[in-house]
């Protein structure tokens, strides 16, 4: 009996093993660091907006691929008039919303005037700003013409912020997002998690997942403790610290370290004595050693960055050499500008490990040319107000982590409080051509001027610490776009 | 008993009603914009100006307290700026893990304390005595989040037994509401233990007073068995400090727990309280925390109306 009972205890092990082999898992938990404040993604700027619902809940016109490129998305083709000022449109047809209303013309209408309308709270309504008219030709056409040619156009309609969405649904989004995706919303325990289904009537490739969660965790320790115990099976970016070589020992998962749009710079603000100097500037950019700094905040996993740009886009132009780190070269551009014996300044930093930790090597880095920095952590809302919003610092650290956002250096009134006509020139010249080799050569001459400014300290580029179960495949190494992205995601066994 | 009952609850709407004006002012004064933290660094200042328009920020301050402490009155906490729920929505859902959380940690550390504590008391001065109030002592200093994450290693990450974390909600079938249970158990025992440790001192330290009374030696001189004098004379009269502190643990489990909520990842009143901080969700800030000084108020009121209870002389002076 004892015998029996053993082989039955076998074979049912056996059987588990076989079934499970036999079909792969389709659930998915995801660990992700931020709530987001709700789940329309054309009514807040919210990355973790973002990292739920794009792709995955809603679509735009174009959508943003792994690498950073423009795919057709619910446009299926487009047309480009000869003056590069009107697009068509041809959009894909029997697309349905989650909620059964059909996806047509009158939506992509709907979607870009409430974008662009007076009262629009959408976070990135620039991106609509070339705008002039949107009109429907049939259900399937739409044209868009616009007031100068864009040659990010194409780009901009695939940020999340122009995603398609119905004006029935549109003011539920915020709890229920509706969308056209192959996930659909399935329930939001606030403060816990979203989760989402597949979409069976999906227009596209359906998807391999049943059932996805995105299980909210903040705390760096509880994420280590939440992989380690199975309850999650992947964190795209996780905040690993110091157990990241205990993770990367151990087999059951797999590490990848990816590039972020994160362009993290010492922000000077170039408005104020003695900043507004730019041999203090260049004495400052020389006394850097990025890789010092890097190897303090990053554990030596970013990519260094010479000028205000991603090293991944293919208009990158290699600018770390500007301003070699050369002490004694600091201390004489800091002489030339009568400052021989330094000066002292404040320097304020946000929350993230990056900045808190980087600031403090900085700070140690500028005290050898003698400059005295006192370092004033600042919580995330007062940052943004004092230092963003009022221009009220001298020195900062922060990830730009918006995608291809050299323009800010263009803009009037923005909080490095730097003003060159020169830049605005090839800024607004960039927005006109549409010619992609006459783009690159543009942004090579925008790195070019904002690196020789010294605008900034330019640090590097942030990097994404991606950790997952090692039998998961199709999540994304690198973040073009801040999203999780889990159409091609499967279970290998 | 009404007249005392009355007094105590109109001192405690004045309280309530002077905190709130603490409340609503000290957080105005903070710096930081919602509507700025919402749309993030790209936003244009047309954008901004629309987001504080529809979240009613562009009124001034003092009409918007009048406005707030109106709808308080009827019950009504206001709209969070962030979600996109009313803030009563958001208390309610966190309470279903803040209640029960509370409530199971009070129990067991109540489990655990007051039998050791009487134990101690009893073998005062001798070996078990010196073991126990030491063993209470190291709990006092265990710092209650370290505790946790030792938990989780073995409870979790070792054994699986449990989750390391987060909460899957209370659901319509007894399996859902296990494994929210499960995922409780953990957190509720990382807060009761330090919890059980303070409460087994209170009580030591209540019964060897108490002990000492006469009436204690009266008990005993008429032969009253050594259990029956420890377990129903000592300890109903050593019981009053003991209620105070569990007054004050239960007001703190509530809402004081954010450290181990963020170790388990919960969805607690104190993460609400701590996200909504961050994000400058000034309303919901104010709403819970006038939901918890109306707590504190009415345990307060409820810990003296037991002592009412316990003590009848309590009763009749007031």
């Amino acid at each position: 009996m004892k015998r029996f009972s053993t082989m039955l205890g076998a074979a049912m092990v056996l059987l588990a093993t076989s079934t499970a082999a036999l079909s792969a898992r389709t659930d998915l938990v995801l660990g992700v660091v931020l709530e987001p404040p709700h789940l329309d993604p054309t009514a807040g700027a919210a990355a973790a907006i973002d990292e739920i619902v794009y792709a995955n809940i809603f679509e735009g016109l174009t959508r943003i691929g792994p690498s950073g490129q423009v795919m057709p998305a619910l446009a299926e083709s487009w047309e480009i008039s000869e003056d590069g000022k009107t697009y068509t449109f041809h959009l894909r047809e029997g697309v349905t919303f989650h909620d059964g209303t059909t996806f047509d013309a009158e939506d992509v209408k709907f979607t870009l005037e409430r974008a662009m309308a007076e009262d629009s709270t959408n976070a990135q309504k620039s991106l609509f700003a070339a705008i002039e008219t949107v009109e429907v030709v049939d259900a399937a056409t739409v044209t868009v013409k616009l007031a100068h040619p864009q040659g990010s156009f194409l780009y901009n309609m695939g940020w999340g912020d122009a995603v398609i969405v119905a004006p029935e649904s549109e003011l539920e989004n915020r709890e229920k997002p509706v969308g056209t995706g192959p996930f659909k919303f399935h329930r939001w325990a606030k403060g816990s998690a979203v989760t989402l289904v597949a979409n069976p009537d999906y227009w596209g490739e359906p998807v391999a997942l049943e059932k996805v969660e995105f299980r909210f965790i903040p705390d760096a320790a509880a994420s280590v403790t939440a992989l380690l115990s199975g309850d999650v099976h992947a964190f795209s970016n996780m905040q690993a610290g110091d157990a990241l070589p205990q993770i990367e020992a151990d087999p059951r998962f797999k590490v990848v370290i990816g590039s972020t749009e994160g362009e993290t710079i010492l922000a000077m603000n170039n408005g104020k004595a003695p900043f507004d100097d730019i041999r203090v500037r260049k004495a400052i950019s020389h006394a850097l050693d990025r890789e010092e700094i890097i190897l303090g905040a990053t554990a030596g996993n970013g990519v260094p960055i010479g000028s205000h740009f991603s090293p991944a886009n293919e208009a990158y132009v290699d600018l770390t050499g500007t301003y070699p780190h050369d002490l004694d070269k600091a201390k004489e551009l800091l002489a030339e500008a009568g400052l021989a014996d330094g000066f002292s300044a404040t320097l304020k930093l946000p929350p993230p490990p990056y900045a808190r930790d980087g600031g403090e090597i900085i700070a140690s880095q500028l005290r050898e040319i003698g400059i005295q920095l006192e370092i004033v952590p600042m919580e995330w809302a007062q940052w943004l107000e004092q230092v963003f919003s009022n221009k009220d610092y001298d020195l900062t650290v922060i990830s730009h982590t918006e995608p291809n956002d050299i323009e800010i250096y263009a803009r009037d009134d923005y909080y490095f409080n730097y003003d060159n006509p020169e830049l605005k020139s090839v800024m607004a010249e960039l927005d006109r051509t549409a010619d992609p080799a006459k783009r690159n050569e543009l942004y090579g001459q925008a790195q070019r001027i904002i690196a020789e400014d010294a605008v900034n300290g330019f640090l590097f580029q942030l990097p994404k610490t991606g950790v997952w179960d090692a039998r998961i495949e199709g999540l994304w190494e690198n973040s073009p776009i801040q999203a999780n992205d889990l159409t091609k995601v499967r279970w290998t066994e | 008993m009404i007249a005392f009952l009355a007094k105590r609850l109109a001192v405690g709407f004045a309280t309530l009603l002077a905190s709130s004006v603490i409340v609503f002012f000290v957080l105005e004064v903070l710096p930081g914009d919602p509507a700025r933290i919402m749309l993030g660094m790209n936003a244009s200042p047309e954008t901004l100006a629309a987001l504080r328009l529809e979240m009613g920020l562009d009124r001034p301050i003092p009409i918007r307290y009048l406005d707030w402490i109106m709808g308080l009155a009827i019950g009504d906490f206001g709209r969070s700026y962030t979600y996109s729920s009313t803030v009563m929505d958001l208390i309610l859902e966190r309470l279903g893990v803040s209640l029960p959380l509370a409530v199971i940690a009070l129990t067991l550390s109540t489990l655990i304390a007051i039998p050791v504590g009487v134990f101690a008391a009893a073998r005062r001065g001798r070996a078990a005595d010196t073991i126990t109030m030491g063993a209470a002592q190291v709990g006092v200093a265990i710092p209650n989040f370290w505790f946790a994450l030792l938990l989780i290693y073995v409870f979790a990450v070792g054994l699986r037994l449990v989750p390391a974390g987060g909460f899957p909600g209370w659901g319509e079938t007894l399996a859902d509401n296990w494994q929210a249970l499960k995922a409780l158990i953990l957190p509720a025992v990382a807060l009761a233990l330090p919890q059980a440790a303070i409460l087994a001192r209170v009580t030591r330290s209540a019964m060897v007073d108490v002990m000492g009374e006469d009436y204690i030696r009266t008990a005993r001189a008429k032969g009253m068995p050594h259990r029956t004098v420890l377990w129903r004379h000592a300890l109903r009269n050593a019981l009053i400090p003991v209620l105070t502190i569990m007054g004050l643990q239960f007001a703190f489990l509530l809402a004081g727990t954010i450290i181990i909520e963020n170790v388990f990842y919960l969805p607690g009143l104190g993460r609400l309280i701590f996200q909504a901080i961050i994000q400058r969700d000034l309303i919901v800030v104010e709403g819970v925390l006038m939901l918890l000084v109306a707590t504190i108020i009415l345990i307060n009121l409820a810990v003296d109306i037991c002592y009412a209870l316990i003590d009848p002389r309590l009763r009749l002076s007031r």
